[in-house]
């Protein structure tokens, strides 16, 4: 995880907020520009963004990924920030593009100095803002589903929690299982469905266990997976991205979301 | 029993519906992850002691040649017999030559990853020999006339009822599911076979250079038992497992025990320098060391070379959710669990083991609880390139990427892509979800509704208002940490 930059406070930030938040969930790019707009800091979004282009490198297509990602190089060149409303995506931005563009100087050059201005949205609240309190409020007792790519590729464990625990109203229930993968893994869970769906029957159950009402998690694909099983199983729990859940009582459109006072 | 690793899909389908398998892998899960993870936490500062045991690995294997050299001069010195194979073939000609030597006919087994690469023990069978596994896991495994399901915990797929039953059968002894009881049925068959062997056969956890000496890290006694009571003792390794100085294994021990089982030392450590001198007491008369190659010497001028630092103590499978749910046999070869998937494919070749790299949603919990921090799922994400470049990709998948490179190289196309999909997931879509997907993606249907694409996606949000709203602190309650 970044220490504290000690820098001052961002000003402007630009956004890269995902293909499947582009394509499939519009609200958490929404809570983001917004929470971001609360806290000060103003927000921009190139349009020229589509995909950090992690499907095709994950299943061992570099050239096509290669395609790709190498838009993002340019597009994002000239911002100090670049906020990332997801743990994978950051993850192969900042880890997986120098891998990338490991044979092309120029282009590595440009992949360390986009990884080195990439943070994943909680740690760059926690670390680069300093702050855990962004004011919002829910009524609900919440899991935190710690997504893989976000703990183990960047080692961001805390700052979900921590931001998490200061929403006032919120009843944070810790599933065991937090740090257990849901069984997405992109393409693997259409490739080895049997297990997927597998590993994700356990992650369900473990919130069950624990009483949650609501899951929190800092990636759109976990959350579409396990959405996805809750639905298709009839279960009443909420699933939200941290975005939304930090946007809450703010968010003049969801009114439902905010507690009782 | 050898699966074979091609029909991978179809075993981890099979292992799923397995109930007894199903009983045992969650035992599993539950018993040795919380075990490790307290005794690692118990050592104070963990994250120390895996930097200090990976350096001694590091060492080790980037001057791998100059250690074994080292390792060879001194079990000369010390009397034994060291011996190079190249491959599986040699390493067993070498072993069958030499209990032919030693005119044996009982030949006792402790528990050996490298043997069972090889596939010792039916080759031994074939030619007339008696071969019998002592470690109980082992036997128990050559009872069934099965193969090992974990690197350290080869049963570990059967429950204890399963276990029972085959004891009964096999032995004779009267049904007992009481461990005590289940436990000196195997004992003693066991130890009546130690005095009868004429040649032990053990594997070895660790080889140290600078003294010539084999380590044996056990739970049972057996290794010390097949490595002593035998007149021949034959110690077969891989060359990977060479550290360079005594000095370095008591680190090396620390983390192998505690991420193996829990333990702060296992119940036996068996340090053995040279056979038996002329004032000692015990010992077999001849001790031959066969160091393997099969396959290392290529991964080492690999990008995949960390494989080598595996200490095979089991924990990468212990945590991985794909082996809790399937556990080793779907693996189909020697090595099972997340460092099976990179070894096998590196062992066995890409054309029968492709399935293994890809059956990972790389989540990295292997990484995080290897004592020697290999970074499996790195080698996954290597192997797999490897296997694309070589043009075995699944079906259809290069086609499909292709498009979603050229769709994604434009935000235009992009665009209308999303106002395809619109289009066409129209007429299914309830309430903002799929119930059924077209091929190849309806296999994420299968338990599983999927999102439809949002009627407006976030760009059109974007245009539409959010890039008119300014940032304003008023809002914003709470306080700035820092």
């Amino acid at each position: 995880m970044r220490e504290p930059t000690g820098r001052q406070r961002p000003t402007r930030v630009a956004l890269f907020v995902t293909c499947l938040g582009d394509a499939f969930y519009p609200q958490v790019g929404e809570a983001t520009v917004r929470l971001l707009h609360r806290l000060g800091i103003a927000v921009d979004f190139p349009l020229g963004q589509t995909c950090c282009a992690q499907p095709a490198f994950n299943a061992g297509f570099h050239d096509q990924a290669r395609q790709v990602a190498q838009r993002n190089l340019a597009l994002f060149a000239n911002y100090e920030y670049v906020v990332v409303p997801s743990g994978s995506c950051t993850a192969m931005i900042r880890l997986f593009y120098t891998d990338l563009f490991a044979e092309d100087p120029h282009l590595r050059q440009q992949a360390e100095s986009l990884a080195a201005r990439t943070y994943e949205l909680s740690e760059f609240l926690h670390n680069v803002v300093g702050i855990d309190d962004v004011g919002a409020a829910f009524a609900g007792k919440v899991a935190y589903h710690a997504s893989c790519h976000l703990q183990r590729e960047l080692g961001v464990t805390e700052a979900p929690r921590r931001l998490i625990s200061q929403v006032a109203g919120v009843e944070a229930c810790d599933a065991e299982m937090s740090e257990q993968c849901c069984g997405f893994g992109g393409t693997f869970a259409v490739k080895y469905p049997e297990i997927s769906s597998a590993m994700l029957e356990k992650k369900i159950a473990s919130l069950q266990r624990a009483g949650a009402d609501t899951l929190v998690s800092c990636d759109a694909g976990c959350l579409m997976h396990i959405a996805g099983r809750l639905r298709r199983q009839g279960m009443d729990v909420r699933v939200m991205h941290l975005a939304e859940l930090l946007n809450t009582g703010h968010d003049a459109e969801e009114p439902h979301h905010a507690p009782g006072n | 029993m050898h699966l074979g690793t091609e029909g991978f899909q179809e075993h981890a389908r099979q292992a799923l519906k397995d109930e007894p398998l199903q009983k045992a892998l969650h035992l599993l899960t539950n018993e040795f992850v919380p075990r490790r993870v307290a005794a690692m936490q118990a050592l104070g500062d963990p994250e120390a002691l895996r930097t200090q045991a990976r350096a001694v690995k590091e060492r080790a294997i980037a001057q791998l040649d100059t250690y074994l050299e080292q390792f060879a001069d001194n079990l000369d010195r010390l009397g034994a017999r060291v011996h190079w194979a190249h491959d599986a073939a040699e390493a067993r000609d070498i072993i069958t030559g030499i209990a032919q030597q030693a005119e044996a006919k009982v030949i006792v087994k402790g528990k050996s990853m490298a043997a069972e690469e090889i596939h010792l023990n039916p080759h031994l069978e074939e030619l007339g020999y008696e071969v019998l596994e002592t470690d109980l896991g082992e036997y128990i495994i050559q009872l069934a006339e099965e193969t090992p399901s974990h690197i350290i915990a080869p049963a570990i797929h059967k429950t204890r009822q399963q276990i029972a039953s085959l004891l009964h059968e096999k032995i004779g002894d009267p049904y007992t599911e009481e461990l005590p009881g289940m436990t000196q049925i195997a004992r003693r068959a066991l130890r009546q076979q130690f005095l009868r062997a004429d040649v032990g056969i053990t594997g070895v956890n660790f080889a140290i250079a600078d003294t010539g000496s084999i380590v044996l890290v056990t739970n049972e006694g057996n290794g010390r038992l097949s490595s002593t009571l035998p007149r021949v003792h034959i110690a077969l390794m891989g060359m990977e497992k060479i550290i360079p100085r005594l000095d370095d294994l008591p680190v090396m021990l620390k983390v192998l025990t505690n991420s193996a089982t829990g333990q702060k030392i296992s119940s036996y450590v068996t340090m053995i320098t040279g056979p038996r001198r002329t004032h000692d007491l015990d010992g077999p008369e001849e001790l031959h060391v066969v160091v393997m190659d099969n396959g290392r010497s290529d991964i080492l001028g690999s990008d995949n070379r960390e494989a080598l630092y595996c200490l095979r103590c089991g924990a990468c499978l212990n945590v991985c959710p794909i082996y809790q749910n399937i556990g080793g046999h779907a693996y189909g070869w020697v090595y099972p669990g997340p460092i099976g998937a990179v070894l096998t494919p590196l062992f066995t070749g890409l054309d029968t083991a492709k399935h293994l790299p890809r059956a990972s949603t790389l989540c990295g919990a292997c990484r995080e609880a290897c004592p020697v921090k290999i970074d499996i799922p790195h080698m996954l994400l290597n192997l797999r390139r490897q296997s694309v470049n070589r043009g075995d990709a699944l079906a259809g998948e290069g086609r499909l990427f292709s498009l979603w490179a050229w769709i994604m190289q434009r935000p235009g196309r992009y665009r209308l892509a999303l106002r395809l999909a619109r289009l066409g997931q129209m007429p299914f879509t309830r309430r903002g979800w799929l119930g059924k997907l077209p091929p190849p993606f309806h296999n994420w249907t299968q338990s599983r509704d999927f999102k439809a694409v949002a009627p407006q996606s976030f760009r059109d949000r974007w245009q539409a208002t959010l890039q008119y709203e300014q940032p304003g602190r008023n809002g914003a309650g709470g306080a700035n940490h820092e």
